[in-house]
């Protein structure tokens, strides 16, 4: 997609991650100058920063807890990005669905473990696709920008699920967080001992679900028709503007269990402001994973590994965490940009992305 | 009930959204100027906060507020700059790389602010701009409330407006702009130079929203806090449409955004507040329903976020 054609040859999958690597080294060294111009031992930085990721099999569990929002999220992204979409509000999805989750669990005690969870998880699901609905009809039947509808939500969601929590579901203290949900509704753990939990599992078995939609479905294929050329779509009799509003409601309940399965695998409660951005850095995973779903894998897991390492960065070597948020804008910037990559390549050559939809709002 | 409506429909209510309206004015006359030269500016919200960092940390270190307000141009023709590298030279899709630099200067901002100042919520406290007071103005009732006594930044961008209008639709530059954001293949043809001029409109873009920037930072207040933008950024590019890309029209635009968040601000200080967080969610709301509304009536300009020569293998759009 980010490449105008699916690459389905090995040369074109290579040239991706190629591209995608690179893009990765040119924002680490981007990062490692802004860090010596500030006066900081590069070494130090990312030598912690490596500790924290990988060090030990606690950094490596706490790399992976980190890494399984991202997947949610990032898949998220990578789904409305084949549909021609730039779905920016998973945050906002997010926090819908972790409080639809919370209540759901909360409003069933009794229910037993498999039945309670699956009606959380969906109940999270179903809050963060009409979360994406909303963008996704008002692209289709009004034309507004999605990108800006998608954040205004974003403030929208924080600023409503705040106020229901103060207001109706507040548990007692100084907090403003829901009462702990049942024992019944957590999920379980993966790995005993940590707060690794089935979690993952449901993460990969949507990617693996999402790229058998995307490569053999014919909803897929329409998908992806009405992201590259809307005007062919509507032409061959797709129905562009359900598809549209479709796509982002998918994107946005599978964004909205990045969410849920935070709140039953590892909050046990919804907390306002629970979230330290996992929505945002799901469009760098996405873009690093260029838009492909089992890309989404290592890209998660690169930034789920930053992420753990900047918290360690900033404990051991006193450099603020948010050296990981410049990171990620910078691993945008040099994915989105074709003319890097045909820089190093001397020529550019072959297609030139498309992505998303462009010129129209 | 009534005493709350006159609270909310107060001239000071007015007079706030005036003030309230500036940043997201200048970020929206921003936009107008990049979008009539064909780019989307996404990046809005980054220059605001990259403007209002470098204006308060200028201030901070030389005392001098208006130190802060050439700093914070500075910096915004530098992202405006960045756009310019993605998105003209680079061929970056004008949307992503717009949300990039928003992430980058998110991120950026925040990690300087404790590089400097130890704090991730907000800097020390530094001079703020001057209030001018306009001498006979001032008198005049209702009117002297309204316009009387601003930031000078205020009254900039009530000139800015009409002055950019005048430049993009009276002058040949504003045309050769306009034509490059309508269709570069004849602007090229007539020796019109598509990317330069890309640039300059991206650079004094920069400036005009840093300025946004600055005026958040040192016009409302007297420091810099964490995403202190808060969106307004994107706001601005709906205003921007709403205005159908024309300055006056985004003023206007900013203004109606504004009003609403002045009434916000308004209606906490009653003594029966309605619930903060549903009143702080209306800017939000009504910049959704406006843009919904607004669309489908407006005709942005046809070559708007395409590239330069165009992509070999792409059709006509």
């Amino acid at each position: 997609m980010l490449d105008g054609t699916p690459a389905g040859n090995a040369r074109g999958w290579l040239r991706e991650l190629a591209q995608s690597l690179g893009a990765i080294v040119l924002a680490l060294l981007a990062g490692a100058a802004l860090l010596a111009a500030a006066g900081y031992s590069v070494r130090d930085a990312y030598w912690s920063l490596y500790q924290g990721a990988f060090g030990n099999v606690y950094s490596i569990a706490d790399t992976l807890l980190n890494a399984i929002p991202l997947l949610f999220t990032g898949l998220a992204v990578a789904l409305a990005f084949r549909g021609g979409l730039f779905n920016i509000g998973t945050e906002g999805q997010m926090y819908a669905a972790a409080l639809a989750t919370a209540l759901t669990a909360l409003a069933l005690p009794g229910w037993p473990p498999l039945l309670l969870i699956t009606a959380s998880l969906l109940a999270g699901a179903a809050a963060g696709a009409a979360w994406g609905f909303v963008p996704g009809f008002l692209r289709a039947r009004t034309g507004a920008h999605e990108v800006i509808t998608t954040i205004m939500l974003n403030y929208v969601a924080i600023l409503l699920t705040t106020h229901l929590v103060k207001t109706r579901f507040k548990a007692p203290g100084p907090v403003d967080q829901t009462a702990l949900i049942p024992a019944a509704a957590r999920l379980p753990e993966l790995v005993p001992a940590t707060r690794l939990t089935w979690a993952i599992v449901v993460a990969v078995a949507l990617i693996a679900l999402v790229d058998w939609v995307l490569r053999k479905s014919s909803w897929g294929m329409d998908l992806e028709l009405v992201g590259q050329n809307p005007s062919a779509a509507a032409y061959a009799g797709v129905p562009v503007a359900a598809r549209t509003a479709l796509t982002m409601a998918a994107s946005g309940a599978i964004a909205g269990l990045a969410g849920s399965t935070l709140v039953l695998g590892v909050l046990h409660r919804f907390i306002t402001h629970f979230s330290p951005g996992y929505g945002f850095t799901g469009i760098a995973v996405a873009l690093a994973a260029r838009a492909r779903p089992w890309g989404v894998v290592p890209a998660a897991l690169l930034f789920g590994a930053l992420q753990a390492g900047g918290l360690s960065m900033q404990l051991f070597a006193r450099i603020p965490a948010d050296l990981i948020t410049v990171i990620q804008g910078l691993v945008i910037l040099f994915v989105a940009a074709p003319g890097l990559a045909a820089l190093f390549r001397r020529r550019a050559r072959g297609p030139v992305p498309v992505l998303p939809r462009e010129g129209t709002r | 009930m009534t005493d709350a409506w006159e609270v909310i429909f107060h001239i000071n209510t007015l007079t706030a959204a005036l003030r309230l309206a500036t940043p997201i004015a200048l970020a929206a006359l921003a936009g107008t100027l990049s979008e009539r030269a064909g780019v989307i500016n996404l990046g809005l919200e980054g220059k605001l906060l990259a403007g209002a960092w470098a204006a308060v940390y200028a201030t901070y270190l030389t005392g001098a507020p208006w130190v802060g307000v050439l700093a914070a141009v500075a910096a915004g023709m530098l992202v405006g700059a960045l756009l310019g590298l993605f998105a003209v030279g680079l061929r970056a899709n004008h949307v992503v790389a717009g949300v990039g630099l928003n992430i980058l200067l998110l991120g950026l901002t925040t990690w300087l602010m404790q590089v400097v100042w130890d704090s991730r919520g907000t800097s020390p406290t530094v001079a703020a701009l001057p209030r001018w007071t306009i001498p006979g103005l001032r008198d005049v009732p209702l009117l002297g409330d309204l316009l009387g006594s601003h930031s000078p930044l205020v009254y900039f961008t009530l000139l800015a407006a009409p002055l950019l209008w005048v430049v993009l639709f009276k002058t040949p530059v504003g045309l050769r702009v306009r034509m490059i954001g309508e269709h570069p293949e004849a602007a090229d043809t007539l020796g019109i130079p598509v990317h330069r001029l890309q640039y300059l409109s991206l650079l004094a873009a920069g400036g005009l929203a840093a300025l946004g920037g600055a005026q958040l930072a040192l016009g409302d207040l007297a420091w810099f806090s964490q995403n202190m933008s808060a969106g307004r950024g994107y706001m601005a590019l709906a205003a921007n449409v709403f205005g159908q890309w024309n300055p006056l029209g985004s003023l206007l635009a900013s203004l109606l955004f504004a009003l609403t968040d002045a009434m916000q601000m308004r209606i906490q200080t009653l003594p029966n507040p309605w619930p903060t967080e549903l009143v702080q969610m209306l800017p939000y709301l009504l910049t959704i329903a406006v843009l919904s509304g607004a669309v489908r009536r407006s005709r942005p300009p046809a070559a708007l976020g395409r590239h330069y020569p165009p992509e070999p293998g792409a059709g006509a759009p």
